[in-house]
């Protein structure tokens, strides 16, 4: 997030796309209720399904399953056609508005109403609000960014608040909320295929000489990396000969499960460190048992860019141990010492060499979350970032253009499926299907179906259906709801007996590597007896 | 901003015009008892229990969470008169509240047990008909003994204001004021999400968090202050824990979550002693896995690893790290595939 989770109350116009947050982010829900039923804040939703956000909104966009990138260029149309945009933050702290400004101007309502089915009506008043917003904010969340185009979103997204002046002060942004407790803090420490921590390039040569010294090896890998898929992929094609695999779940929660499970079998070797025997856990030649965060102390990075303790509540269950000391113990066995006495001294190490991270200390942790950027040991934290310039100098405007999805559904496949979570249980539900209270309020993975369809392919609330598409088939039983609408089903993903990511296609935004779990096309068939 | 100054307790105060006596008398440092207000609902001036006298005011006691500071105001929150009326409140509830004290869940941690000590209420006073009802047992987390509730309606606000959900309000007036589901059908058939906010908010008995039960009193657990391990948000909560078992969590007011958290949040934590849990290396052979000690795991790990590596080079290797886990083990994750096996091939599910 650009800007602070407490900054949503203060915001005029909350735009929210692609985040169903009253199940996501609960608790940032509760500030946007707030900032509507106490500060008079309007709020647009963008979403193909009717959520509870949906409810709350005052106007509620409702486009077809892939089209967001349209619907943003629609906006930005509509707002430089009315004379809304912020002329005078465009002049000082941007660049490359002209660009931007063509490649919206064939967006007009009603083309984007042919794109994406919203009334054009609807499009000018969102657009109107927004522009027109003292303070508006944008959150959104994988609705967006779960696309082949998902770049191209978040680029429209960007554009929508610079050409507004909605950066870099208080109640504005564009505010991704980031999924998992520490999916910000597991990027910020270079858990990826391109940078070192701090968002450090490894193409860079003086960063490698920098990290290099410090870690006391000659030398270190300069070529990028391979993101998810492309190691799923590389097992599969022999490539990729080992793979060790801390705390995730991939025969759960990647797309196309089925190919995951022929590339990890294709692996020599598979090592699984996790808290329970999970579907992944199952194929590894070794497990490593790991604590739970309840038994381990650290840090988390939270979506507002705040680190924030996590302490030991209770001792490591059996023999299991923190991650940490896992890796140090390997690593040792490699060759390479790690010794560190505890995870405050490895946080030591984090500051030395992270710019973003320099100022924070376990010590001054104790009075409370710091908000990276925090570059020295007095900085008190940056509560939203680009307030005199962005991190480039000026804010860069980045035409783009809408792409149609890989997978439309069409006369074998004739039904959009989109996938998402739900608010009684997390991810693939290691932890949360192992709560009986949970279990007892959402006990299996329900398919979220229009009653237009339902009467049509004549099934039943309550019915178990085979919901197939080109990758595999499941059973899920069927809800039927105008959460979606007609020609759209939807699925959680955590059901490991409904598992929607049998389903979904295996192909990823080009740039980002995401995996386009928001569209793919399914068939529905009733099963007989 | 116009100010207005006042005393309070002999105290001058300066505040903002519109500011409250009782934030006011905060201000100062100076505590007066509340059992419905909480700073971040709607003002509901309903238990009395904040009654402060008000030189010149001879017709009443104003409620101080509800009164606004004015200038020149001279404020008393401890006097005998103001001593007597919060008696005679505390008597009235404990009229029609169980003196149950001895099972009851919230002892140690009851609003208006603390008062009845304070102010010396030992036993009803009045005497008359109690309501009975039964408890709602249905919601997996939440139970409501309405018996015991005060009528305070922090549970409706915080439901209705912050949470959005409105599962819950007052129904019937007078003696018979009650707050419930509609038709009284019970949580479970109720749009309640289970956050517990209104357990958060409840100063006596009413609402208890259920898988708490029995397990410890607010007095007897250890609080330790972390962060929630579920979504992005990072809320921060207190575990309540008890013999090194997790067996309830508090809130933490102080945080960018307000004390607020959401069902996993709150009631999310019986995973970590799930029989289900790994306690063991586990090492494949044939097709099964069997039990193996550290050495033996971390040996073999080491070693396959390391052949992978001299046969097909470091790039044949890859690693996935979490987004579960801490930012100390993913740095030594990440560290570990750069320094010791010599690759960038480490990604983590931020994509998923």
């Amino acid at each position: 997030m650009t800007n602070s989770i407490e900054e949503i109350e203060q915001a005029n116009v909350i735009l929210a796309a692609g985040t169903n947050t009253t199940e996501a982010h609960p608790v940032i829900a509760t500030r946007v209720h707030k900032a509507i039923t106490r500060h008079g804040a309007k709020l647009i939703v963008i979403d193909p399904r009717k959520t509870e956000m949906a409810s709350w909104a005052h106007i509620w966009l409702r486009p077809y399953p892939g089209t967001n990138v349209a619907v943003f260029n629609g906006l930005l149309n509509v707002i430089i056609a009315e004379g809304l945009a912020d002329d005078e933050f465009i002049a000082q702290r941007t660049e490359n508005f002209a660009a931007v400004k063509e490649a919206v101007a064939s967006y007009t309502p009603e083309v984007v109403e042919k794109i994406s089915g919203v009334p054009a009506a609807d499009l000018v008043a969102a657009a109107r609000l927004y522009g027109q917003a003292e303070r508006g904010s944008i959150l959104y969340t994988m609705g967006v960014t779960q696309h082949t185009t998902g770049t191209e979103g978040v680029l429209a997204i960007a554009n929508l608040a610079l050409a507004t002046g909605n950066l870099g002060k208080e109640g504005t942004g564009v505010n991704p909320l980031r999924g998992q407790n520490n999916v910000q803090g597991a990027c910020d420490m270079g858990a990826l295929p391109n940078v070192f921590t701090g968002y450090q390039k490894v193409t860079d040569p003086a960063v490698r000489e920098k990290f290099a010294r410090a870690w006391g090896v000659a030398e270190l890998p300069a070529e990028v990396g391979l993101t998810i898929g492309q190691i799923i992929d590389g097992a599969g094609e022999g490539k990729i000969r080992a793979l060790y695999i801390m705390g995730e779940n991939p025969m759960l929660s990647d797309p196309d499960i089925n190919h995951v499970e022929t590339s990890l079998k294709n692996l020599d070797f598979l090592v699984v460190q996790d808290i329970f025997l999970t579907e992944t856990a199952r194929l590894a030649d070794v497990v490593l048992p790991a604590v739970s965060f309840a038994e381990k102390e650290g840090t988390f990075t939270n979506t507002e860019r705040r680190v924030s303790r996590v302490r030991r509540a209770v001792s490591p269950r059996g023999q299991a141990k923190a991650d940490w000391e896992i890796i140090a113990a390997l690593a040792a066995r490699m060759g390479y010492e790690m010794n560190y006495e505890g995870p405050e001294a490895i946080m030591e190490e984090i500051a030395a060499l992270t710019p973003s991270y320099a100022g924070i200390t376990y010590g001054r942790l104790e009075k409370g979350g710091i908000q990276w950027p925090c570059p020295d040991k007095e900085h008190p934290g940056t509560k939203y970032l680009h307030k005199e310039k962005f991190a480039r100098g000026l804010g860069l405007f980045n035409p783009v253009s809408y792409k149609p999805s890989a997978e439309l559904p069409d006369d074998e496949y004739p039904l959009y499926l989109t996938t998402g979570r739900i608010l009684y249980h997390y991810h693939t539900g290691t932890m949360s299907r192992r709560v009986e209270g949970l279990n007892a309020i959402a006990p299996t993975g329900l398919l979220e179906i229009n009653p237009a369809d339902a009467c049509e392919l004549g099934i039943e609330d309550g019915e178990v259906v085979r919901v197939v598409s080109r990758r595999g088939s499941i059973t899920p039983q069927v809800e039927i709801t105008d959460r979606v609408a007609p020609g759209v089903v939807f699925m959680n993903f955590h059901y490991r007996e409904a598992a929607a990511n049998i389903l979904t296609n295996a192909v990823y935004d080009p740039i980002s590597g995401i995996p386009e779990f928001k569209v793919s096309a399914v068939r529905i068939e009733r099963i007989e007896g | 901003m116009k100010m207005v100054s006042l005393t309070i307790d002999g105290r001058p105060v300066e505040v903002p015009q519109g500011t409250t006596v009782l934030e006011a008398a905060r201000q100062v440092g100076i505590e007066i008892p509340t059992l419905c207000h909480h700073v971040d609902l709607s003002i509901a001036g309903a238990c009395r229990m904040c009654v402060v006298e008000v030189e010149g005011n001879k017709k009443n006691l104003p409620a101080a969470c509800a009164q606004p500071a004015m200038e020149g105001m001279v404020v008393h929150t401890n006097s005998p008169r103001v001593r007597e009326a919060r008696k005679v409140v505390l008597e009235l509830m404990v009229a029609n509240h169980p003196l149950d004290c001895l099972t009851c869940e919230a002892n140690g941690n009851c609003k208006l047990q603390q008062y009845c000590y304070e102010y010396g209420v030992k036993e009803a006073t009045f005497t008359g008909e109690r309501r009975r009802y039964t408890v709602d047992e249905g919601n997996p987390f939440i139970e409501r003994d309405m018996e015991k509730c005060i009528l305070c309606g922090k549970c409706v606000r915080v439901c209705h204001e912050v949470q959005g959900v409105g599962a819950i309000d007052y129904t019937e007036r007078g003696f018979d004021t009650k707050v419930t589901t509609f038709m009284d059908n019970g949580l479970a058939e109720s749009p309640c999400v289970s956050c517990g906010q209104c357990i958060y908010m409840c100063p006596v008995g009413a609402l208890t968090a259920k898988p708490s039960k029995g397990k410890g009193r607010d007095y007897e657990v250890e609080k330790v202050v972390t962060t929630c391990g579920y979504c992005g948000v990072g809320c921060q909560l207190a575990f309540n824990v008890k013999d090194d078992h997790i067996v309830g969590v508090t809130n933490v007011p102080d945080s960018h979550n307000q004390g607020y958290l959401c069902v996993k949040g709150r009631f999310g934590y019986e995973f970590v002693d799930s029989p289900d849990r790994l306690t063991t290396p586990l090492i494949k052979e044939n097709g099964e896995f069997r039990e193996a000690s550290w050495e033996e795991a971390l040996d073999l790990v080491a070693q396959k690893l390391g052949e992978v590596k001299a046969q097909y080079g470091p790039d044949a290797l890859a690693g996935l790290s979490s987004a579960r886990v801490t930012n100390e083990e993913n740095y030594l994750f990440q560290k570990f595939f750069r320094a010791v096996i010599g690759t960038n091939n480490v990604d983590h599910c931020a994509r998923l």
